[in-house]
């Protein structure tokens, strides 16, 4: 099947299976920051925006993003990038495999809810599994960017 | 050394944070070509069955198979996937693909083809006759039963460790310390208790992957997902029978490890595939085949029986302990000796005989390998928790019986193979968490007024740092253009920061900036020799061979500048960004020193350095627990957990701080979610991440993390471990504090609501 979606701001078209998900239609088209960790929308490596909404690229079939914009990390780095520092600075990342569903749901919820209490971040991201870093790193780098933020340190 | 330090002890950033947090291409994947070939492997049905007959034809005749591989095809020799200095204690008990299957999940063909869609068809096509022989399920009976997981005559062990195929052991021993009996026969109170540990899995979130291609020399280039990328190389030119010079590993980032990464769980197939038909290939483990095929943690039961008197003196502890190695030996031998040597010197003060043995079965399920905690998780589990009982028993307070009987700095622990506590805060950690936790206020019971219930738990902890006499590490430095350093290291950065901390290191001694030092590694090529990133090592093992090799590299420079500045070499001093003469009347920079390295020079200003060490220092640690728990429905949350740690020197604070927090949510998982079941015929129930269930962020309650350090001479700058320990301590406090709630004492793991619920519902119904 043929499909023309917006994939970070460019217009493709491209010929799919049909039973190909987008998770690797977009790693077959350049995106390496969508990562697959389970195959059973458990783990939320692989979010992506649809439109402007979050969704598991694992679950959702390449045809369903025809006519649609999809949005990844690649096309998201500007606003990412700031935030992400914060990250780093808790050391959090750790091994970085879970970091850019991770990254893309948090964008999402601060789209949503710009001011966002520790709890509902954590409801937001629950979707969101990390092995390495025990979550509380992530929790303390979102909650000094929002910090810095208010403050008007950035 | 001297003066106050300037890097070691900062909580900088991971060189790869960035790169990381941006999703830029870093791991094997992302970074290998995506044209090559696919391969896959059909796993066997059965816990144990034999082929009778295998088809291969129809497969083959899939359009855009290139190669379907069965038994039939492979070398004969056999081999261990256990990455472990060689000559290897896990026996040599595998075949890439063997006629005999020995459990759901076992390799019985290796099929490679163009596209995943082809592999998939091929696999359905592939038409196998099986002899379904009775499995062998429950560890307990494996010893001595009539059903041999390894009858083979060519299974062979290289090192004594009791290993008897013809008896299902993979390992046997026993060691002691005094005579146990006696002492435990003069003593006032004798608990006994038995406690089970599931084979958790380490669901790193990159499941296990390997991309290999012909090199421009022949030779098979391996990029894998590995800790380990030396004993790959080796283990691999055994399993293909090839030399191993024609081999070379290399790791890319690495998505997570924690042992798992430690055994060749992937590379052998794609490997055998290039090899066979010089094409690159690459394969990928789906989840699924993570959890069924993988190299979980031992399962283990284990039996304490300790000997005390009623003022709460622990005098005697004897340990014996059941180590189920499942369907292949990997890291068998050497786990079960951290249950009892991990477990037992946490009582080295009061101590007077102790007894340590133990059985290592084979028995037809998943084989187990090597997870953060390697046996001493599971032995702590047991231990802590019949301590906390002996405290409940005689009404002591469970912090002070502890601080009664822990072992202490400068004593020799003759339950860590003699060697001294030369560097433990153990006590302060205690004391330390006690006070931060607010142990006075939580350990009391409260009846909450939505009626559940809070109550709190305490165990203590202890690991290693490498494995003494045995781990090496290596380091290389190198001088470059404008003065920068390339440190070249053969350990594994699997996301924990050791490029890093090294990197800090680095800086530290040739006194400049992180920024200034690069890390390459791993590679089997270029590295020097290193062990691999496991067993707690990295920081203290090849952290000091830093250290020797930045001490090497400093002479050469001077060595070089005197040259330059025309001056004997004793008379010029190394100051970082420049060597000077003594007499302060010239200089040269380290960016001009590097430059003269570069014309008209013979003496290369880059050293390599070694490192092993005689011992394995401890660190050690306190943990509490502080529970909610639900009588009506037996759910238990973590609400706080307090961590207290001697790592010794805290190289980066802030990355000690996420492993502590990521091995605590770790152990939370063991205690309470994360459940591995077979059924009767040897078939795993949890084998999605739907089904084993690791913690969201909404189940680890709030970590709270600090540190007691104290200062291991033998290690770099005083440092000791931290990877491993911080695993242990949440299974013992939490089912203290769930026995504080319920009264009952919880032994197996994990533990589930509704083994609680049960439990009280029926204690009302009496």
């Amino acid at each position: 099947m043929e499909i023309t979606l917006t994939l970070n701001g460019r217009r493709i078209t491209a010929s799919v299976a049909a039973d190909t998900v987008l998770l690797d239609f977009l790693r077959a088209h350049g995106c390496a920051s969508v990562k697959c960790g389970c195959e059973t929308s458990g783990c939320g490596l692989c979010t992506v925006f649809l439109d402007d909404t979050p969704v598991l690229s694992c679950s959702v079939l390449a045809v369903r993003a025809d006519g649609h914009r999809v949005t990844t990390l690649e096309g998201l780095e500007a606003e990412a990038s700031e935030f992400v520092t914060f990250i780093a600075d808790q050391g959090a990342e750790q091994c970085g495999f879970c970091n850019p569903g991770f990254v893309m749901n948090t964008i999402a919820l601060l789209r949503e809810n710009p001011d966002p209490t520790d709890e509902e971040i954590r409801a937001y991201l629950a979707g969101n599994l990390c092995r390495c870093s025990g979550y509380e790193g992530q929790t303390r780098g979102i909650r000094a960017y929002l910090n810095a933020k208010k403050e008007g340190r950035l | 050394m001297s003066g106050p330090l300037k890097t070691v002890g900062k909580g900088v950033r991971k060189k790869d944070a960035m790169q990381l947090l941006l999703g830029k291409p870093a791991y094997v994947d992302d970074v290998t070509p995506s044209d090559c070939l696919v391969v896959k492997v059909l796993r066997s049905p059965h816990a144990n069955a034999r082929i009778r007959e295998i088809r291969t034809d129809i497969a083959r005749k899939v359009p855009g198979i290139v190669a379907v591989y069965t038994y039939e095809d492979v070398p004969g020799k056999r081999f261990t996937m256990a990455g472990q200095t060689y000559p290897e204690p896990s026996p040599y008990d595998r075949l890439i693909l063997d006629r005999h299957l020995r459990f759901v999940g076992d390799a019985v063909a290796i099929v490679a083809g163009e596209d995943e869609r082809a592999v998939d068809r091929a696999l359905r096509m592939i038409k196998v006759s099986y002899e379904v022989l009775a499995p062998l399920l429950d560890f307990r009976a494996a010893k001595d039963s009539e059903i041999l997981v390894h009858p083979e005559e060519s299974w062979h062990a290289l090192c004594d460790v009791g290993a008897d195929n013809r008896r299902n052991l993979c390992a046997a021993g026993v060691e002691s310390d005094g005579d146990v009996d006696a002492v435990m026969s003069s003593c006032e109170v004798v608990l006994e208790r038995t406690f089970h540990t599931q084979a958790c899995h380490q669901a790193m979130m990159e499941t296990f992957r390997t991309y290999t291609e012909i090199d421009a020399y022949g030779r098979l280039h391996v990029v894998s997902s590995t800790q380990i990328v030396f004993h790959a190389r080796r283990i691999l030119a055994h399993a293909l029978d090839i030399p191993k010079s024609m081999i070379h590993v290399e790791k890319p980032r690495i998505g997570g490890g924690f042992g798992a990464k430690q055994t060749l769980v992937a590379e052998i197939y794609p490997a055998f595939v290039t090899w066979k038909t010089k094409r690159a290939a690459k394969m990928i483990y789906t989840r699924e085949e993570c959890q069924v095929a993988g190299s979980p943690r031992h399962e283990m039961e284990v039996t304490v029986k300790l000997g005390a008197d009623r003022d709460g003196t622990v005098r005697a502890l004897d340990v014996y302990t059941l180590s189920n190695t499942g369907a292949y030996g990997e890291h068998g031998p050497t786990t079960v000796g951290l249950s009892g040597h991990k477990s037992i010197p946490l009582y080295t003060g009061s101590l007077q005989a102790f007894r340590f043995a133990y059985d290592v079965v084979y028995t037809n399920v998943e084989s187990a390998g090597a997870y953060r905690g390697y046996g001493a998780t599971q032995g702590i589990f047991a231990v802590e928790s019949l301590v906390n009982e002996l405290a409940e028993t005689l009404g002591m307070d469970p912090v002070e019986i502890r601080m009664k009987n822990m072992v202490r700095q400068g004593q020799i622990m003759p339950a860590y193979y003699n060697e001294p506590a030369s560097a433990c805060t153990l006590d302060r950690c205690m004391q330390q968490c006690a006070a931060s936790f607010g142990w006075a206020e939580k350990y009391p019971v409260r009846r909450m007024a939505n009626g559940k219930i809070r109550a709190a738990g305490v165990a203590m902890a202890m690991q290693g740092s490498g494995i003494s006499g045995v781990d090496v590490g290596s380091a290389s430095v190198k001088l470059n253009d404008d003065g920068f350093y390339v440190l070249r290291i053969g350990a594994a950065d699997m996301g924990t920061g050791c490029d890093t901390i090294l990197a800090q290191m680095t800086a530290e001694c040739m006194d400049c900036s992180v920024e200034d030092v690069t890390v390459f590694g791993a590679d089997s090529d270029a590295s020097p020799y290193d062990s691999g990133s496991y067993a707690s090592s990295t920081t203290y093992v090849t952290g000091r061979a830093v250290e020797k090799a930045c001490l090497e590299l400093k002479e050469k420079i001077c060595a070089l500048a005197a040259e330059m500045l025309g001056c004997p070499a004793s008379e010029v001093v190394f100051r970082g960004r420049e060597v000077a003469r003594a007499d302060g009347r010239a200089s040269v920079s380290l960016a001009d020193i590097a430059t003269k390295s570069m014309c008209g020079n013979t003496l290369a200003t880059e050293s390599t350095s070694s490192h092993s060490s005689p011992v394995s220092p401890p660190p050690f640690m306190a943990g509490m627990a502080e529970i909610e728990l639900d009588p009506l429905t037996g759910k238990v949350e973590v609400l706080n957990y307090q961590a207290v740690i001697d790592c010794g020197t805290v190289v980066n604070p802030n990355l000690a701080r996420i492993q502590t927090e990521g091995g605590l949510v770790q152990g939370i998982g063991m205690t309470l979610t994360e459940n591995i079941r077979y059924d009767d015929k040897g078939y795993l129930n949890e084998r999605s991440l739907m089904q084993y269930k690791i913690p969201t962020r909404l189940e680890t309650g709030r970590l709270a993390v600090e540190f007691a350090p104290s200062y291991e001479e033998s290690g770099p700058f005083g440092a000791k471990s931290i990877g491993e320990i911080v695993i242990n301590t949440p299974a013992p406090a939490i089912a203290h504090a769930i026995y504080r709630a319920t009264g009952h004492w919880y032994r197996e793991l994990p533990i589930l609501p509704e083994r609680i619920a049960l439990d009280l519902a029926s204690e009302e119904s009496v």
